[in-house]
Parts: C-alpha cells; sequence; structure tokens
C-alpha cells in the first residue's frame, strides 16, 4: 500500500455545489510511496493548495476517498511538516524558537519539552547548521534575509521528524542562486532523514531535479493527466540539471502542461503512453 | 540608539516657545484674564490652588485608571471572544459599532439615574468610551491571522486555544498597545465628563465649579494639569508598549 493514497476525489470551494462553487479538483489520483520524493507541477490555479490541504488533513474530500500511512485522513495528519512560499516565521519568536514551535505542539515532544529541553535545543542547533543557518538561531527572523528565513522554515517543518514534508512552492520567492542553494538543502536533507516529501511547484527543472516521480496536474478543475517517474541516480548534482537528457524531461512534461493550459489541443495519444498505464 | 542633542531637546524648547509666545501674545493685546489669562496668571492660580487641584488630579488619575482597567479587561476579553470567531465578528459587530457611535455625554444622565452622583459614572464613562478601540484592535489581530501560520498549526494538531496562545495573543498585542494609548486618552475624557456631571470630586468637578464662579484663570490651571495627566499617561503607556512588543516596530509588522 501506498503512503499516500489519494483516490477519485472531487472537492468544491464555495458552498456544496452552489451556484458560486469552483470544482477545485475533480477525479484526482494519486500514489506516492514511502520515502519518496514526488513532485507535483501544474498551470496556476489546479488545485496545487487544495491537495496539500487534502494530504495533511486540513480539508477532507467531498467525494473519494485520502489515506495517508495507511489510515483513512478524517482530522489533520500530525506526522506531516509543512513549508510555504511565504516562510511565515513569528516576529516575536527568536528562529530558534520558531523552530521549535512544533515541539511545543506535537506529542509526544509536547510533554518532553520541559524536561528535555536541552536535548531539543541542540537538536533544532544541529538541524540548523545542516541548512547553513549554524549560531543564527538567536536571531530574530527578521534579521535574516529571505532565503535564511525560507532555509529557517524548513527546519521548522523538519524539527518533529515528520514522515511526511509538504512543501507549497517554498522556492518560489528567490532567486535563482539561493533557489538552487536550497535544492541541494532540501535533496540532502531527504537523503539523510529519508521522509517522503510531495512538493508542489511550477518550475519544471526543480521538479526533474528533486523528484523521483512527477505528477502533471491540468487546469482547474484539477485532475493528474500525466505521471513520470524521474530516474536519474541519487545523489544528484546540480550539474545534471544542464545534461541533454535533463532538458529533455523537462521539456516532454512542458509540452503536456501546455497541452492541459490549452484543452482544445488536449490530445490523449500526445500523453506518455508509459505514464498513462503507471496512472492506471 | 541617541538622538541627536537637538531632537532631544525639541520637546522642552517647543513647549516652552509656546508659552512665552501666548504671554506675549496676551500682553501685546491687552487680553483680559476673564477671556484668555496669561500663563503667568495661570501659573499663580495653580500655585494658589495647589492643594485643590493636586487632590481632584489625584482623584481623576485614579478613577481613569480604574475605567481603564476594566475597559482593559472588558476589551481583551471581547476582542479575544469576536476575533476568533467569524460568527461574532459577523453578529456584533453592528451592535459594537452603533453603541460606539453613542455620544458618551449623553449616557451620563443615565449612570446617574442608575447610580447616583460619586465615582461609579466617571469610572464607567471612562470604560464605556475606551473599551471599543480596545475590542477592535485585538480582533483585527487575531482575525489577520496569516492562513499559512494557521496551516502550519492545524496540520500539527494544534487546538484552537493552541493558536489561540502560541500565534493569536502574541500576534494581537502590538494591536492592542496601539488601542491602549488611544484609549487610556478616551479614558481620560470619558472621566472628566463623568466628573462635570456627576461627581463631587475630580478635576472635571473643579472646573465645573470654578466655572459657575467665573474664576476663568482656576479653569485653565485645571485644564493644564489635565494636559500634563495626560501626557504623563501616555509616556507610561509607551513605555510598557516598548519593553514588550519591540519586535513589532523592528519588523515593521502591523500597522
Amino acid at each position: 500500500m501506498a503512503f499516500i493514497e489519494i483516490e477519485n476525489v472531487t472537492h468544491t470551494y464555495g458552498g456544496q455545489a452552489g451556484a458560486s462553487a469552483t470544482l477545485a479538483v475533480e477525479g484526482l489520483s494519486i500514489k506516492v510511496n514511502e520515502g519518496e520524493f514526488a513532485a507535483v507541477v501544474g498551470p496556476s490555479g489546479c488545485g496545487k493548495s487544495t491537495l496539500m490541504k487534502l494530504a495533511t488533513g486540513l480539508q477532507f474530500p467531498q467525494e473519494g476517498s485520502v489515506a495517508v500511512d495507511g489510515r483513512k485522513v478524517d482530522r489533520p495528519v500530525k506526522i506531516a511538516g509543512m513549508a510555504f512560499q511565504n516562510p511565515v516565521m513569528l516576529p516575536w519568536r527568536t528562529v530558534l524558537e520558531n523552530i521549535m514551535l512544533p515541539l511545543e505542539i506535537v506529542q509526544p515532544h509536547r510533554s518532553l519539552l520541559r524536561e528535555k529541553k536541552a536535548e531539543y535545543v541542540e537538536k533544532a542547533e544541529q538541524l540548523l547548521a545542516t541548512v547553513g543557518l549554524k549560531g543564527l538561531g538567536q536571531k530574530f527572523p527578521w534579521q535574516l534575509s529571505g532565503g535564511m528565513q525560507q532555509r529557517a522554515s524548513l527546519c521548522r517543518s523538519l524539527i518533529h521528524d515528520p514522515k511526511l514534508l509538504m512543501l507549497d512552492e517554498p522556492f518560489g520567492a528567490l532567486d535563482a542562486f539561493t533557489r538552487e542553494e536550497l535544492w541541494c538543502v532540501i535533496r540532502d536533507l531527504h537523503a539523510l532523514k529519508k521522509f517522503t516529501v510531495v512538493l508542489v511547484t511550477h518550475d519544471l527543472r526543480e521538479a526533474v531535479f528533486l523528484g523521483d516521480r512527477i505528477f502533471c496536474m491540468s487546469a482547474r478543475p484539477g485532475r493528474i493527466i500525466a505521471e513520470r517517474e524521474v530516474t536519474f541516480p541519487r545523489p544528484r548534482d546540480l550539474e545534471i540539471t544542464y545534461t541533454p537528457t535533463f532538458a529533455d524531461v523537462v521539456h516532454e512534461l512542458r509540452s503536456q502542461i501546455k497541452s492541459a493550459r490549452d484543452p482544445q489541443a488536449l490530445d490523449p495519444q500526445a500523453l506518455d503512453p508509459q505514464a498513462a498505464g503507471a496512472a492506471a | 540608539m541617541t538622538k541627536p542633542l537637538s531632537q532631544r531637546l525639541a520637546p522642552f524648547i517647543f513647549t516652552i516657545g509656546f508659552f512665552i509666545l501666548w504671554e506675549l501674545g496676551c500682553r501685546l493685546f491687552k487680553v483680559s484674564n476673564f477671556i484668555l489669562p496669561a500663563p503667568s496668571v495661570i501659573f499663580a492660580a495653580m500655585q494658589q490652588y495647589a492643594w485643590p487641584l493636586t487632590r481632584n488630579a489625584g482623584h481623576t488619575l485614579w478613577m481613569t485608571m480604574a475605567g481603564f482597567g476594566i475597559s482593559i479587561i472588558f476589551g481583551l476579553a471581547i476582542g479575544l471572544l469576536v476575533g476568533s470567531s467569524k460568527l461574532l465578528y459577523a453578529g456584533l459587530n453592528p451592535l459594537l459599532v452603533g453603541f460606539n457611535s453613542i455620544p458618551k455625554v449623553a449616557v451620563v444622565p443615565i449612570l446617574v439615574i442608575w447610580f447616583g452622583v460619586g465615582w461609579l459614572p466617571p469610572v464607567l464613562t471612562a470604560f464605556v468610551i475606551s473599551f471599543f478601540p480596545i475590542v477592535v484592535n485585538v480582533a483585527t489581530g487575531l482575525a489577520t491571522i496569516e492562513p499559512e501560520t494557521e496551516d502550519v498549526m492545524k496540520a500539527l494538531g494544534a487546538s484552537r486555544l493552541d493558536i489561540m496562545w502560541k500565534v493569536g495573543i502574541p500576534r494581537s498585542l502590538p494591536y492592542f498597545f496601539g488601542a491602549l494609548k488611544v484609549a487610556i486618552t478616551l479614558a481620560y475624557v470619558g472621566c472628566v465628563i463623568g466628573e462635570q456631571n456627576a461627581s463631587n470630586l475630580g478635576i472635571g468637578n473643579l472646573i465645573t465649579r470654578a466655572s459657575a464662579d467665573f474664576n476663568v484663570p482656576l479653569i485653565f490651571a485645571a485644564l493644564i494639569v489635565l494636559a500634563i495627566l495626560g501626557v504623563f499617561l501616555v509616556v507610561i503607556v509607551d513605555m510598557i508598549e516598548s519593553r514588550t512588543t519591540g519586535w513589532a516596530k523592528r519588523s515593521g509588522f502591523g500597522g
């Protein structure tokens, strides 16, 4: 059984199928295996954020079923860490206190925090060091640059050792160099901790570089129009993003998204038959 | 952080300058003490009535703080309630706005009918006039939590109370202190209005009696005492604010 199983989910916003309701996703099915790095790409407004909320139990599907880690999702999953495009650090807390926020909420850490404070602080400091923020724990988030805040935000999403990491365009607001640095940070963290990742992104290169499996979503109402495995061996070096094979994968995905943006041009024959087979 | 000397001295120089201009104006145009007493006359009155002014000012201060204290408690409670629930926000908003638009002077007679003349009407006037900005600001602070922050918290399994305690309340503190600065002056105004109409003590009452005696210098002396007290109160709130929510100023957070 896959780690995340979203089956035939249909979800609307703005009232129960009323006149103002928007169909966010329709007949959405996704399977992600444990420890896998899944990337979801698609045009704006294709319901990627809905996917995030469904998988973490912030919302429940009106039709279809969502299961994570072998359990039907009927409440917030608690085993997930989340990071967004906006790092949303709490400005009244130091970076270290921000990072330790999940420990104040998730059990068993919540009850142990007082007792084992030193241990947890140590753990947070180590995590900071792995993302290149060594010794900056006592700063306030607003004293850091956008890229540094995003690193801290990643630390916060990982401090409670989640089995699932949900990333909603976390690198979208960063400059190209910082973005590539953070790709490597998340690549290394994934290799180290072996959690399952769902990365929602607009950036095809990002998806191909980081992902084991890529899902392409159609324009609203969102559904999966293609699924592709990326088989570049790990650990991957940034250099592979400049190889022709890499470019071919990106190019192929791009044409699939393009046809998704323009429903008239959508031709089932154009889809990768292998991927269509895998999705079925 | 040290300001240049000129900026530190500016408040004193401008204040003294204001009084010198006032004095000169009064003397130059030979303004009657009955219309606008010169500062020298007012200060003489302040010395002459030093004890009644001090005693009544103390009373006014005490009444203001009492009313302000009540409005902090109620304002916070109602603000947290209204800000944490969209239903309550929608339901209570028109009521609160309607209530707030009643001029509080018009409420004082009712307070007198209910409680008679004494210390209660000034305290209650101070309360009803000053709790509204606290409610609105605290509610705003809570209602504008970033949706992502809420998602992060909820996905971790945080309860509403957790979110309120760890995010909502700290986040609304700068709004709260911003409101306090407005509320303290309003409470003060409310208190003086209450005293003028329904009390036997306090600066407001002193002004009413002085005007019955046509003792204009004493009225002005009382007004200046009010101004000094008002500045004093705002300075205290300012100091508390910068101690507790310095992060908001430096991070460019809030309004």
